[in-house]
């Protein structure tokens, strides 16, 4: 089990590395170009590489935060076994429910507001 | 020969786990280690003194203190590269151990993490593998053989215990020594638990516990890196879980 975690945590890391340079990248062209929130919802929308890679970008984060988070505990504390890997189920899957539902909200059309 | 003025002033602990420094002053010689010092107090001031040695000439290891907060070879330290610039000496039992008295310390449970890293060769049966009925040729420049080798000179003195963070944190982690023997094991060809030794030292006391803090590497008086080794078990774990034998 701590052997699956820690590749799962890995290979996660790798694709946060890239992921993050992208995200960081894509805010400072962004704000240094002055883009409008109107003009950036408008190259977001119906853009499926951009649902792709942000759906990758979470599912990385729900993965990789989680287990990281497992470790600290249980080096911290004394909380261990089931119950300690329950909680961190659900955070993750709070995570993958949060940055799923923000990625959407700048992909689908439902989410406009009215104008 | 005795350095005419000089004093050597020497805490030592005295005691178990509770207990406290007591001060001796010794008469400071040429080429004086730090255990001659040790074995000067215990023959000339105070025979109650317990403490561990064997060879005198670092082969067996059992020598080990911390000698100013740095875990080392008492008989390979001399006082003048440990005094620094105060000119004394403080002398503790090995961190991470149980102290049986003064400065000697239990190994028990060192030795039992060894076991439980199955840190003992299981050799393969004859019939295992048929091509290889007589000796196995193992090439001494073989990667595996490289591995093992850089390893292997570990002779199980507990200084890279000492001085590993994550035993102090945590009593249960299987440390430094034990994972580096484990590592020796697993690239060795002639070897019949290897699978058996990887899930052995990946549980949760295993290799990933490791911070990579690296202590056991700047310690260690073999010059060997527990860390490497360590890092080495993390990728073989990581090969087998992605379904590849590295």
């Amino acid at each position: 089990m701590t052997a699956v975690l820690f590749a799962a945590q890995r290979i996660s890391a790798m694709v946060l590395a890239f992921a993050v340079c992208v995200h960081l990248t894509t805010i400072l062209y962004a704000v240094r170009t002055g883009l409008t929130a109107g003009a950036i919802l408008e190259r977001t929308r119906e853009n499926v590489w951009f649902l792709a890679f942000y759906s990758a970008f979470v599912l990385a984060i729900a993965i990789h935060a989680p287990i990281g988070l497992r470790n600290i505990v249980r080096e911290w504390t004394l909380w261990r076994g089931r119950s300690l890997d329950v909680a961190l189920a659900l955070f993750a899957i709070m995570l993958l429910l949060l940055g799923m539902r923000a990625a959407l909200a700048v992909y689908l059309p439902i989410f406009r507001e009215p104008s | 020969m005795a350095l005419s003025q000089d004093l050597l002033h020497v805490e030592v602990w005295r005691g178990a786990a509770e207990g406290s420094f007591q001060s001796f002053d010794v008469p400071r010689r040429e080429h004086q280690t730090v255990l001659d010092v040790v074995t000067e107090i215990q023959r000339e001031q105070d025979a109650t003194l317990a403490y561990r040695f064997a060879c005198r000439v670092g082969m067996c290891g059992s020598c080990a203190m911390v000698v100013n907060g740095r875990p080392r070879w008492t008989c390979r330290t001399r006082v003048s590269e440990a005094v620094g610039r105060r000119g004394r000496l403080k002398l503790e039992p090995l961190k991470n151990f149980t102290v049986v008295k003064d400065l000697a310390v239990e190994m028990t449970g060192f030795f039992d993490k060894w076991h439980d890293a199955k840190g003992h060769f299981e050799p393969r049966k004859a019939w295992q593998d048929v091509s290889q009925r007589d000796f196995a040729v193992v090439p001494p420049d073989s990667p595996e053989r490289q591995a093992a080798d850089a390893g292997i000179e570990c002779i199980g003195c507990g200084v890279c215990y000492s001085a590993c963070d994550v035993v102090a944190w945590d009593q249960t982690y299987l440390g430094p020594a034990a994972l580096n023997r484990a590592w020796t094991l697993v690239n060795d060809v002639r070897d019949n638990a290897r699978a058996a030794r990887l899930h052995a030292v990946s549980g949760s006391t295993g290799c990933h516990a490791c911070h990579s803090h690296m202590n056991c590497t700047e310690f260690c008086p073999k010059a060997i890196s527990p860390t490497y080794s360590i890092a080495g078990l993390k990728r073989a774990m990581l090969s087998r879980v992605l379904g590849r034998r590295s």
